[in-house]
Formats: C-alpha cells, sequence, structure tokens
C-alpha cells in the first residue's frame, strides 16, 4: 500500500483540482481521502455518495452542572483559557474557548464540572463515480482540533484499503503547516507540491518543504499557472533542483480548471486537452517515482 | 476598530485584499495591517518598511526537576494531551504536545514540574508612513497557531488606541484559528471567488462568523469568473456585497511579483475604494 | 520475564501489528504463569497526537520487561522506550504473536537501540 498526499502550503494553488484529477485517473484501484477537512472541497468535483456517515468525538469539553456549583469560583480561577464566565450570577463554561484540559473538573470541590467527549465533526465512507471509495469529513464550524479528524480519515482510508486490497492511498492535504497538515502526512510514501510562481507561493512551499524534510518521504512538485511569471518558475525549478524534489509538470495558467469546477467535474475528463495530457503524465511519474524509489517505513 | 479579513477557503485573495487595502487607506489616514495567518504569513512580503519592535514569543511547558519528583504519578494523570509520562525512572515531557493548561504543574504535590517558556514564534512590527504592520510567524514545526495569535492580539490592543483602524489578515478555514482572530473583531469582511469552491467555503465561514455574532459582508475576488452563484446567495442572506474584483490576469501578474495591484490595474483600484468607502461607513455607524 | 507484543487480536494466533504506537492491542506473555494478558488500545484511533506516549503508559502499566513490535518505533515513542528499560525487539510486522515470541526466544530479532 503506497500512500500520496497532495499538499500546498498556500490556498488557491489548485490542489484539489490536481487531486480530483488524480483520483479520477486511479479509479477504482485508488482509495482517495479527502483531509482538507477545514475547507473539504474535493467532494464538488468528485461527487461522492455520502453511503455512510459517522459523528466524530474527540478531545472533551468541560460542563458546569448548576445544582450542584455552590458558584465558588475555583474553576475560573485555574482555567487558563478563559472559558469559565459568569452570567447572572452563575458560572458556566464557553464552549468555543473551553480546550478539554480537565483541570477545573479536577479542582472543583463539588465535583460540578463533568467532562464530556466533544462532537467535532463527521465522516463519511462513500463510493465514486469511477467505482473508487473515498473517505472525507467535515470539521463542525469552529471545531478546534482539526488534526485528528484528519487522523482518522486516514485511518478509515487505509482500513479501506486494506479491506479492498487496493495499492493506492491519494490524499487531498490540509493547508498551512500547522496540525492538520502535520497529520496529513505522518505515514505517508510520498508527498506531492502543487506551488505557483507567485511570490506568497514561493514562500510557501519552501516553509511547508522545511516541514516535511522532517519526515521520510519521496517528494515531487507540479508547479500549477507556471507561465504566470516565467522568472519566478525558473527559480521554482531551481529550489526544486537543489532541494532534490521530483519535478512532475508546469501546467498554465488555465480557466480550464474553473470550468471543470462550474461543471463539478475534474479536468481529465475533458479528455485530449493539453492539460488532462499534463497531468495523465504526471500521474504515470508519480507511480513509477514511488515504485522505484525507497519509501518510508510501511510493511 | 477591528476589521477581520477572512474566506473559508484559502487563496481566495484575502491577503491580496487585506494588503491592497491598507496601502490605499495609508494614503489618507493612519491604519494598521495585522497578519494573523500566522502559519503562511505573506502580507508582508507586500510591504517594505522599517522596523518598530521585533519579539519572540513564548508559551510555557512544564519542565521537570529531577530532584524533586517522588515519582506519584499525578502528572500524567491529570495531563489530557499525552505530554508528560513516567518511564520509571524519570518524567519525559513532550513539549509539543503541551497545551500550556498548567493542571501538571500546579497540581503536583512537590513543585517538581515548574513552568517555563518555549519559544512558538515570533512578533515584527514595522512601519511605513502612516501604515503599520504587525505579524506574527509560527515557528516550523509548532502545531498551535492559536497561541501566537492571542498573543498577537494582545500586542495591538496594547499598543493601538481603540479609535485605530485594525486591519486583521486572518487565517483561512473556519477552525480554532480562525475564531481565535475573527471572534472579537467589530466587522468581518469574508472575501470569496464566484466558483462552487468560493460558494461552498463561504457559506461555511458565513455560518460561522454568525455563530459568533460578528457583522459581515462579502467581497468577489475574480469576478466575472465562474458562475453568479455566489452573487444570489449574498442577496439571498442580505449579506452586502461590498465590492466586486475583476478578474484579470494583470492582476494575478503583479500578485505573482509581489506587487501592489492597485496602482497597477485601475479596474481593481476602483472597487478597493469601495472597500475603503464601505469600511469607513461602517466606522462612523460605529461611532454615531 | 514478560514480554509485550503489539497485535491485531487478542490470542496468540493473531496477528502483530507492525506498528507501536497506534497498535489496536497490546498482548502481554508471561513467561512464568505461561498466561496472556491483553490491553485494548483501539482507543488511540482518534489521538492525533501523543498516541505512542498513550501506548507507551499502558505498556509500562502491563509491566513488561521486553516489547516486540513491527516498524522501529519513531519520534517519542523511540525516546520513551529507550529511556523506559523496555528491550524493544523489532522486525516481527509479518507474524502471528506466538512465531514472534518464537524468533525473539531464539534470538533471531533485531533489537531496537
Amino acid at each position: 500500500m503506497k500512500e500520496i498526499v497532495v499538499i500546498s502550503g498556500k490556498g488557491g494553488t489548485g490542489k484539489t483540482s490536481i487531486s480530483a484529477s488524480f483520483s479520477l485517473l486511479g479509479g477504482e484501484d485508488v482509495i482517495t481521502a479527502d483531509c482538507d477537512v477545514d475547507a473539504a472541497d474535493l467532494h464538488l468535483l468528485l461527487a461522492p455518495d455520502f453511503d455512510h456517515a459517522e459523528d466524530f468525538y474527540s478531545g472533551l469539553l468541560a460542563r458546569i452542572d448548576p445544582s450542584r456549583c455552590d458558584e465558588c469560583g475555583i474553576c475560573a480561577q485555574v482555567c487558563r483559557f478563559d472559558a469559565v464566565h459568569v452570567v447572572d450570577g452563575h458560572h458556566h463554561i464557553r464552549e468555543l474557548d473551553c480546550e478539554g484540559c480537565g483541570y477545573c473538573a479536577r479542582v472543583c470541590p463539588q465535583r460540578a464540572v463533568q467532562l464530556q467527549e466533544r462532537k467535532v465533526g463527521q465522516w463519511y465512507r462513500s463510493r465514486l463515480r469511477t467505482g473508487g471509495t473515498m473517505v472525507h469529513a467535515r470539521l463542525d464550524i469552529g471545531a478546534e482540533n482539526s488534526g485528528k479528524l484528519v487522523a482518522k480519515v486516514k485511518q478509515e482510508a487505509r482500513e479501506a484499503a486494506r479491506e479492498q486490497g487496493r495499492e493506492w492511498i491519494l490524499v487531498d492535504g490540509a493547508p498551512g503547516i500547522g496540525c492538520p497538515v502535520m497529520s496529513s502526512l505522518s505515514g505517508a510514501d510520498a508527498v506531492v507540491f502543487v506551488t505557483e510562481p507567485t511570490v506568497s507561493g514561493f514562500h510557501d512551499l519552501r516553509r511547508v518543504y522545511d516541514l516535511v524534510r522532517r519526515f521520510d518521504m519521496a517528494t515531487a512538485c507540479i508547479v500549477n499557472k507556471a507561465d504566470l511569471n516565467p522568472e519566478m518558475t525558473r527559480s521554482v525549478h531551481a529550489f526544486l533542483q537543489e532541494a532534490g524534489i521530483r519535478h512532475l509538470a508546469d501546467l498554465p495558467y488555465d480557466e480550464a480548471f474553473t470550468e471543470a469546477m462550474v461543471e463539478g467535474c475534474t479536468v481529465v475528463e475533458k479528455e485530449g486537452t493539453p492539460l488532462a495530457r499534463a497531468l495523465e503524465e504526471s500521474w504515470t511519474r508519480l507511480r513509477t517515482l514511488l515504485g522505484t524509489e525507497r519509501t518510508g517505513d510501511h510493511p | 476598530m477591528r476589521v477581520a479579513i477572512a474566506s473559508g477557503k484559502g487563496g481566495t485573495g484575502k491577503t491580496t485584499v487585506s494588503v491592497n487595502l491598507a496601502d490605499l487607506l495609508a494614503r489618507h489616514r493612519p491604519v494598521v495591517l495585522a497578519d494573523l495567518d500566522v502559519e503562511e504569513p505573506n502580507s508582508g512580503l507586500f510591504v517594505q518598511a522599517e522596523t518598530v519592535h521585533e519579539e519572540a514569543v513564548h508559551r510555557m511547558v512544564p519542565s521537570w526537576v529531577a530532584d524533586q519528583c517522588t515519582f506519584c504519578g499525578v502528572c500524567q494523570e491529570v495531563c489530557q494531551f499525552n505530554a508528560l509520562i513516567e518511564t520509571g525512572s524519570e518524567v519525559m515531557v513532550f513539549r509539543e504536545l503541551c497545551h500550556s493548561c498548567y493542571a501538571c504543574s500546579e497540581l503536583c504535590p512537590v513543585e517538581a514540574l515548574p513552568m517555563t517558556p518555549m519559544k512558538i514564534g515570533d512578533l515584527s512590527h514595522r512601519r511605513s508612513g502612516s501604515l503599520d504592520l504587525v505579524q506574527g510567524c509560527l515557528d516550523i514545526g509548532q502545531e498551535q497557531a492559536v497561541p501566537l495569535i492571542a498573543h498577537t492580539l494582545d500586542y495591538l490592543g496594547a499598543r493601538f488606541s481603540k479609535d485605530t483602524l485594525i486591519l486583521c489578515d486572518a487565517p483561512p478555514g473556519t477552525a480554532c484559528s480562525m475564531i481565535e482572530a475573527v471572534k472579537d473583531a467589530d466587522f468581518v469582511l469574508l472575501v470569496t471567488e464566484p466558483t462552487p469552491f468560493g460558494l461552498h467555503d463561504l457559506k461555511l465561514a458565513v455560518e460561522t462568523v454568525r455563530g459568533l455574532g460578528r457583522p459581515c459582508a462579502v467581497v468577489i475576488n475574480r469576478h466575472g469568473l465562474g458562475n453568479a452563484d455566489v452573487e444570489a446567495y449574498c442577496r439571498q442572506e442580505g449579506i452586502p456585497v461590498a465590492a466586486r474584483l475583476p478578474h484579470s490576469r494583470e492582476a494575478a501578474q503583479c500578485y505573482a511579483r509581489g506587487q501592489l495591484i492597485h496602482p497597477h490595474v485601475p479596474e481593481v483600484a476602483a472597487q478597493l475604494e469601495a472597500v475603503a468607502g464601505f469600511i469607513q461607513r461602517i466606522e462612523q455607524e460605529g461611532a454615531a | 520475564m514478560k514480554i509485550a507484543f503489539t497485535s491485531q487480536g487478542t490470542t496468540p494466533d493473531a496477528p502483530m501489528d507492525p506498528r507501536f504506537g497506534r497498535t489496536a492491542f497490546l498482548l502481554v506473555y508471561d513467561e512464568e504463569s505461561g498466561q496472556y494478558e491483553h490491553c485494548d488500545n483501539r482507543q488511540v484511533e482518534g489521538v492525533a497526537h501523543g498516541a505512542a506516549v498513550q501506548t507507551a503508559r499502558r505498556l509500562f502499566e502491563m509491566g513488561a520487561q521486553v516489547l516486540v513490535t513491527g516498524n522501529g518505533p519513531g519520534g517519542n515513542a523511540a525516546s520513551v522506550l529507550q529511556r523506559s528499560g523496555v528491550q524493544t525487539f523489532i522486525g516481527a510486522g509479518g507474524m502471528t504473536v506466538e512465531r514472534a515470541y518464537a524468533a525473539w526466544k531464539s534470538g533471531k530479532l533485531q533489537r531496537f537501540e
């Protein structure tokens, strides 16, 4: 089983459109996982059937039982997150601020604080029009711990791959360099950076690469909108070479991505276009890269 | 007044709107641009400015004092984040897993876990004319953005009066770091693009902002691309559209080069002026 | 001697789980009594961070002196195990627990340090 994660650091580089294209090209052989749970958009292109849905709980939430509370205020004194508020003389927990550390529950003399599991979202296992399986999720509004939901999506995707004997897991990774992206990368065999030749795109590529270096995995890159700034595209190429990142393709600044999005499909379904051909080639090269190079410690 | 500039989806032009708007406003009045997208702070790339202040930002984590410890096990029992473990001969602290709740430290009966600072990132404050740029930047490998955002907001509160116009470039998405950046803002501008991704993520952002009880308006970027569904949604929900920045390859090229767009693309400048006017009207309404 | 195995089931014929931090079960064999004892570790599935630390804590609570697993534990798990005094052996990922025990007993597994 080989796991490929597509990430970008910066948003709007075309990561999801490219992930969707790879998912389509991989067909049945690929288990697709949308780990961008904070702004999950892959389903808009792949139209999964949301066949199986489950609530996801993670972390804890403190709640004060008003019938036990004697308003002593010790909970508010120990809380480092300012989550305990007094409204009309009664102590209560503002959910949004509660970190779930349990300190208040531990010190409450009346045992009035209960810790409960916190629902943070839902995850789904779906069938795609390719016959392949997709695991995806939706983080509840304002929920924290998106890294944990990412870990759950990946775990379910691996489970599905084992059950069905599939060879590939394709992950649409989370943006940024924080907790969710670390969770998307954990245990993967290869990462594909999708970048653009803009000052911010290049800046974020280098930042996210600094993070990826800490993991042991093969690296590859697609430069999207390459003709927007040819000079910077050359700098990106030089960086890739220096860092030992395999350059998969340069894609043009092309409204076909948006047109496909409006139609709810992927660019590779418009067969024969240069964009479709470039992505098909990238997908083949990526699979070859993983077939031949030493990768992470998967059994 | 603090205006948060946010978007459900990354890459819709949030930073473009923030830096261009700040630059435009700063021609007539003092304005602060705060980059709270601490995982990927990019505003600074577009602004040349002199450093006013720089500081390292820390958060507190426990450190183990061997001599004091009696191996009673309380610390690993109270920690909900798996940040501490007794191995038999020592207590190991995994600082990056710690959420700085202080429970282990304060509940340790023998004070063997004093809290000590750990660096999580940097804050920089720079100035160019009447534009102040305050930026938080998370260290690579640090996973928790919220403490750095909170610290940057504290810095803004201590440094600037309530009457100062502060534009905050918020992190994308609708998760904890976006909430931290938006929850106490006076007004939220949501930047989106007229595509299915843009609309889908805008809906999540609107739900979030409404849940926080913040008033909001929408700025449509790359207007002319995609379809009219975002417009229809805003009309239906009664959300004002403050401006429509036209889709333009020229604007994308300026952005790619790290240039401000408004001095080069007049159609975009006109729409940014509309956003500036919109903000000033809200400011006056707030003052009245 | 008590030997712990990372396993996918609760009986000696269960396949090993090659992972340490996210192993489904910890199965401990007590050589003196000849008894197996297990600990369900599946609740770590929802844990994004610190899974290995949590698993290590369960391992210590079970009082094993030796750990037999598949892949080499990484990062936090490696440092906890190194400092705990529990001897760790790897490379038993593809075996059943029984086979892994036999392999360890005959000195065929690699010591992880």
